[in-house]
């Protein structure tokens, strides 16, 4: 059992002198439990569920009083206890007291609503290995069938006609056909990045739904397109001297 | 025929496969390096049977919970939500790793040795010309599944609040992703990685104010020779790897601090 602070002791203590009852000293043992319960309230069950221990100064009614002589040759001390006990009772006939009130929020500050959750094993993991099955079966396969490739070896002295980069920096590569190297190369992509860093921060609107959000969702999918169509025209629609070429007319200027 | 007192049940005096299975099974779930490798409360160490308990504890009592929470919210493991498109990304840059760990036994990077060394492997390894290929193609597939998870997470607004430095780690491993590619691109030493290689360094050379420097850097020397290709190897192999797995392990560790991916829209 829990230890009962000083102050309730005396808090307790004090309530009983003042009701005319010598202090029994909350050691009334386990013996009180077996008694009838109180005929007052006429529910059985709440002498079954109140725990013995907690029934300090119980027995209150004149009925458990009177029951309690019948009781006594199986606990005499503890019935002579709760006989001694007997007049304790609230005010209003009530057998128990209350102590305190703590008020759940003080203890737990509760700020997330209960949300509908799954268990990770299976649903998430069931997923993940799937898609992760899937994506090895499709490398596996493409790469017994479309082989990387390897031109010739390095060689300073000749220069491919067209040289590309590599596709994803294809966006850049014909941005220098219009601009100066320094912007294509550096100016536009750090402002690009740096553009993408600062998304979050420049976008104040508190709102996820797409409804809300039209002028951020038509500026992003620009970005998108806007380099989409730069990569897709640097690799396919670029020949020899990175002029302009039809891929179905003179065919593929591009490796991967 | 009077039964033989084995127990067995079949009568010819031998234990049947069954039992001998569970037996072997039961003396190894019993033994000291089985107890050891397995924590108390490990699923294979208890067993299994469906239960909500060990459902959490598949996750708990095993590494999975430095990745994954016991519970995510149900919309999240919605294909339809995520497109798995930043888990694909995280199992592609596994897959170049141990991909990329085979092909570091057969090359060598120096002008002299590499083009000979990938050309030996892709006709003379077991397997090397598979390998290179998956390789490749999983390098080209990680750039565009982490291009169009930004996408993805743009359009579901999810680098909002609390969200806005998860997002920064994100572009951060966007651009360390292109950076491993384009590393790597050299690596094959052949007219398509020489020339790409040097079309991509002299647009980095127009840098304002540091242009040379940075050239210079890049290039360990004023052009791309011997040890250009040493520099961008290991730059590939260990530099640019290494930390790219400490910014995808803030990027994880955070998606959970922020309380699991966003939404439902």
């Amino acid at each position: 059992m829990t230890e009962v602070p000083d102050h309730l002791l005396r808090r307790s203590r004090e309530r009983r002198e003042a009701l005319g009852a010598a202090p029994t000293g909350g050691g009334d043992g386990g013996g009180g439990g077996d008694e009838a319960p109180p005929a007052g309230p006429p529910s059985d069950d709440d002498g079954e569920k109140i725990p013995a221990s907690l029934l300090t100064g119980q027995a209150a009614t004149p009925a458990a009083a009177a029951t309690a002589p019948a009781a006594a040759p199986r606990a005499a001390a503890a019935a002579a206890t709760a006989v001694a006990a007997s007049p304790l009772k609230g005010p209003e006939g009530h057998t128990q007291r209350l102590l305190t009130v703590v008020k759940a929020g003080s203890i737990q500050d509760v700020k997330a609503q209960p949300t509908d959750k799954v268990h990770v094993w299976p649903h998430l993991l069931v997923g993940e290995f799937v898609a992760s099955l899937a994506m090895t079966a499709f490398l596996l396969v493409f790469s017994v069938f479309v082989n990387a490739p390897l031109l010739a070896t390095a060689n300073f002295n000749f220069t491919p006609n067209p040289s590309k980069a590599p596709w994803y920096f294809l966006g850049l590569q014909e941005l220098l056909t219009m601009f100066h190297p320094m912007v294509a190369g550096v100016t536009i992509p750090g402002i690009g990045i740096f553009g993408l860093i600062l998304a979050p921060f420049t976008d104040r609107n508190p709102s996820h739904k797409p409804e809300d959000r039209k002028f951020a969702v038509a500026l992003f999918t620009l970005f998108l397109m806007f380099w989409a169509v730069l990569v897709i025209i640097g690799s396919f629609f670029r020949g020899p001297g990175f002029n302009f070429t039809l891929p179905w007319r003179d065919g593929l200027f591009f490796d991967l | 025929m009077a039964r033989r007192g084995n127990g067995n049940g079949n009568g010819n005096g031998h234990k049947s496969m069954g039992a001998r299975m569970a037996e072997v099974g039961e003396k190894m779930r019993g033994s000291q390096a089985w107890v050891a490798i397995f924590r108390p409360g490990s699923i294979f160490r208890k067993g299994y049977t469906d239960s909500p308990r060990n459902r959490s504890y598949v996750i708990m009592n095993s590494l999975l919970y430095h990745l994954h929470p016991v519970k995510v919210k149900r919309h999240a493991v919605k294909v339809s939500y995520t497109l798995c498109l930043g888990g694909l990304s995280f199992f592609l840059f596994i897959i170049l790793t141990v991909t990329g760990i085979f092909l570091m036994f057969f090359y060598r990077p120096t002008s002299a040795q590499a083009w000979t060394d990938i050309q030996a492997l892709q006709t003379s390894v077991a397997f090397g010309l598979l390998v290179r290929n998956m390789h490749r193609w999983a390098a080209h597939l990680m750039v565009l599944s982490v291009f169009l998870h930004m996408a993805r997470v743009f359009y579901h607004g999810a680098y909002k609040p609390p969200r806005e430095f998860n997002w920064v780690i994100g572009v951060i491993l966007l651009t360390l992703t292109l950076l491993l590619s384009f590393t790597g691109y050299l690596l094959p030493w052949d007219q398509l990685a020489l020339w790409a290689v040097t079309v991509g360094t002299n647009m980095m050379g127009y840098t304002p104010v540091f242009g040379a420097q940075v050239k210079f850097v890049l290039l360990g020397g004023v052009e791309i020779g011997t040890d250009t290709l040493l520099r961008w190897y290991v730059l590939h192999v260990l530099l640019l790897p290494f930390v790219t797995v400490i910014f995808m392990a803030i990027h994880f560790w955070r998606v959970r601090k922020d309380g699991g991916i966003s939404g439902p829209l």
